[in-house]
C-alpha cells in the first residue's frame, strides 16, 4: 500500500524531470553537431562551434550579456530593497497591500506586456521624448530606444518585483527582538539597520543575487525588443541563429557556452555564500 | 510609537518618499501604455493628442488574437492544472515519505528557475525536429509545465509546512486509509495554498514568451507569441490596448487573491516577529 502511494505520488514529477533532462540533452549533443546548411538534419561531431566563438560577435554577445547581468542584479537590489522593507514593515493594512500589489502586478504581465510598455515610455514618441519636447528642452528625439541604458532601465524594471518578494520573505524572518536590543542599547535607526538588520538579511540578499542575475541571463524579449539588434545578447543571437539561419549546433553551443557561464556565476557565488557565512557565524 | 518618534526628521521624510519614487518608477510604464492605448492616430505616443476607443475593437476582432488567446487558454488551462497535481503529489510525496533520488529530482524540477527558458525552448525544439513527434499542444503544455511547477512546488510546500500532521494522525487512528486521509483531511487543509500555487502558475504560463517563441507554431501560437509578431509588423496602439486589458485582468485577479487568501500568507512575507 504505502509503496503503491509513493509510485503515484512521484511519478508524474519524473516524468516531467525527464523531459526537462532530456531537452538538456539534446542542446548539449547538439552542441557538438556539425551545421548542414538548409537542413535540419546534422552531420557528425565536431568541436568546430565551439573553437569558432572567438569571433567577435560571440564575445560581444557574451559580455554585453555579463555586463547586462551584473548592472540589472545590482540596480535592481538597491531599488527593491526599499521596497521590501517597506513591504514587510507598514503597519497600515491598506498601504501593505498597495504596496503588494504595485510592485508584484509587472511580474505577472509578462515579458511582452512589460516590454511594449517601455516602449512606449523610451520611443521616439514616447513618455519621455514627449515630456522633454511639451516642456521644450529638446527639439529632436533623444535615443533611449536601441540603447543599453533603455534594455538596462526595462531590466531592472522587470527584475524588481521578483527580488522584491525574496527580500520581503528573508526580511519577515528576522527577528525583531535584534533591533530591539540594538536600540536599547543606544543605537540609532540608522546603526541598527547596518548593523543589525541588513547582515540578517543577507540569506535574502544573496538569494535574490542569484535569481536576478540568472533572470537578467535568459531574458530574450526586453533586448530582442528594446535593444532592436544593437545590443546583442547570448538569448537574441540563439534565436537569430536558431530561427534565421536554423543553425541549431551553433545556436546550440551558444546556448551551452551561456549555461556553464550562469552556472560558473552562480557557484562562485555560492562559495561567497559560504564564506559569509563562516565569517558572520550564523 | 517609541521608536518611530527616535526616528530622525530626515529620515522620517526621505523613506516614504524614497518609497513613493521607487512605486512610481514600477508603475511609470503600466500607466504610460494604459493611456498610450487610447490614441486616436496610429502611433504609439504619449500624449496622445485626441483619443479614441478603436484599438480596443481591434484588440478584440483581430484574428491572430483571438486565436491567441485560445491557445493560451488550452495550453495554461491543462499547464497549470497539470503542475498543480504534479507539484502537489511530490510536495506530499517529499515532505514524508523517504525515497531514491530525492534530492537529485528537486534539483532536476527547479532547474529551469537558472536554465534560461530560450535554452529550454530550444532543447524541445531539437527533440521535435528529430523525433517524429507533432508540434502540437502537447510539447508546448509540457514545456509550460516544466517552467512552473518550482512555483506551485514552493506554495504547495510552503504551506505543507504549516500543516498541523496532529489532525492526519487523529483520522488515521480512527481507521481512516491513507488515500481517505489526503483527500479528506490533507488536500482541504491545503487548499488555500494549491489554489495560490495554481492562480501562481496560471498567471505566469498564460504570459509565458520566449520558450513559446520556440516551440510553438503558427497553429499553436499563444496569445503572447501573437503579440510579439503583431509588434514585427504593425506600429499602432493595438498591443498598448491589449496590455492595458492585460494590466486590468491581472491587477484584478491579484487583488482578489490578495483579498480572499491573503497573497502575504501565501508568498510567506508576513510579519511574523
Amino acid at each position: 500500500m504505502r509503496s503503491d502511494l509513493r509510485a503515484w505520488l512521484v511519478s508524474p514529477a519524473v516524468i516531467v524531470a525527464m523531459g526537462i533532462a532530456v531537452s538538456l540533452a539534446a542542446v548539449f549533443q547538439f552542441s557538438f553537431r556539425t551545421f548542414v546548411p538548409g537542413s535540419l538534419d546534422v552531420g557528425g561531431l565536431t568541436f568546430a562551434n565551439f573553437t569558432g566563438m572567438g569571433k567577435s560577435i560571440y564575445l560581444d554577445a557574451f559580455a554585453n550579456t555579463l555586463l547586462l547581468s551584473v548592472e540589472t542584479t545590482v540596480f535592481s537590489l538597491l531599488a527593491a530593497y526599499p521596497l521590501a522593507y517597506a513591504l514587510v514593515r507598514v503597519k497600515n493594512r491598506a498601504l501593505k497591500s498597495f504596496i503588494l500589489i504595485v510592485s508584484i502586478t509587472p511580474l505577472f504581465l509578462g515579458e511582452i506586456v512589460r516590454t511594449y510598455s517601455w516602449i512606449a515610455v523610451l520611443g521616439s514618441n514616447g513618455f519621455i521624448n514627449g515630456t522633454l519636447r511639451k516642456l521644450g528642452l529638446i527639439e529632436w528625439p533623444f535615443e533611449l530606444m536601441f540603447t543599453h541604458l533603455g534594455v538596462l532601465v526595462a531590466l531592472v524594471h522587470v527584475t524588481i518585483p521578483v527580488v522584491v518578494l525574496m527580500l520581503a520573505t528573508a526580511i519577515s524572518h528576522i527577528d525583531r527582538d535584534y533591533e530591539k536590543a540594538a536600540q536599547s542599547l543606544g543605537a540609532g535607526p540608522v546603526r541598527t539597520f547596518v548593523t543589525v538588520t541588513l547582515p540578517l538579511s543577507m540569506p535574502g540578499i544573496l538569494a535574490s543575487i542569484t535569481t536576478a542575475f540568472a533572470w537578467t541571463f535568459s531574458a530574450f524579449a526586453t533586448p530582442q525588443m528594446i535593444g532592436g539588434g544593437r545590443v546583442p545578447t547570448v538569448s537574441t543571437l540563439v534565436y537569430q541563429l536558431g530561427f534565421s539561419s536554423m543553425n541549431f549546433p551553433l545556436a546550440a553551443s551558444l546556448s551551452v557556452m551561456g549555461l556553464m557561464l550562469t552556472v560558473a556565476a552562480l557557484f562562485a557565488l555560492g562559495l561567497l555564500t559560504k564564506r559569509l557565512k563562516a565569517f558572520g557565524g550564523h | 510609537m517609541k521608536i518611530r518618534s527616535s526616528m530622525p526628521l530626515a529620515l522620517r521624510v526621505a523613506g516614504p518618499l524614497l518609497i513613493a519614487i521607487l512605486l512610481a518608477f514600477v508603475l511609470l510604464p503600466v500607466v504610460v501604455v494604459t493611456i498610450a492605448a487610447f490614441n486616436e492616430k496610429a502611433i504609439l505616443a504619449f500624449p496622445p493628442e485626441s483619443y479614441s476607443l478603436k484599438w480596443f475593437a481591434r484588440v478584440f476582432s483581430y484574428p491572430d488574437f483571438q486565436e491567441g488567446f485560445r491557445s493560451s487558454m488550452i495550453v495554461t488551462g491543462w499547464s497549470s492544472f497539470l503542475a498543480l497535481v504534479i507539484g502537489t503529489c511530490l510536495s506530499i510525496a517529499v515532505k514524508r515519505l523517504e525515497f531514491k533520488g530525492k534530492q537529485l529530482l528537486l534539483a532536476i524540477l527547479h532547474s529551469p528557475l537558472v536554465v534560461p527558458h530560450f535554452t529550454l525552448g530550444l532543447g524541445l525544439l531539437i527533440l521535435v525536429s528529430q523525433t517524429s513527434v507533432q508540434r502540437g499542444f502537447g510539447i508546448v503544455i509540457l514545456c509550460h509545465v516544466m517552467l512552473v511547477l518550482p512555483f506551485v512546488l514552493r506554495s504547495v510546500y510552503v504551506s505543507m509546512e504549516n500543516l498541523d500532521q496532529r489532525l492526519e494522525q487523529a483520522a488515521a487512528s480512527l481507521g481512516a486509509s491513507p488515500v481517505k486521509v489526503l483527500f479528506t483531511i490533507t488536500v482541504p487543509l491545503l487548499a488555500p495554498g494549491l489554489f495560490g500555487g495554481w492562480l501562481f502558475a496560471a498567471i505566469m504560463s498564460f504570459s509565458e514568451f520566449t520558450a513559446s517563441l520556440f516551440v510553438t507554431t503558427q497553429d499553436t501560437q499563444t496569445l503572447p507569441v501573437a503579440m510579439y509578431n503583431y509588434v514585427r509588423e504593425f506600429a499602432d496602439p493595438t498591443l498598448a490596448a491589449l496590455s492595458a486589458v492585460y494590466i486590468a485582468v491581472t491587477a484584478a485577479l491579484l487583488a482578489f487573491a490578495n483579498y480572499f487568501l491573503g497573497l502575504g500568507k501565501v508568498l510567506n512575507i508576513e510579519d511574523g516577529h
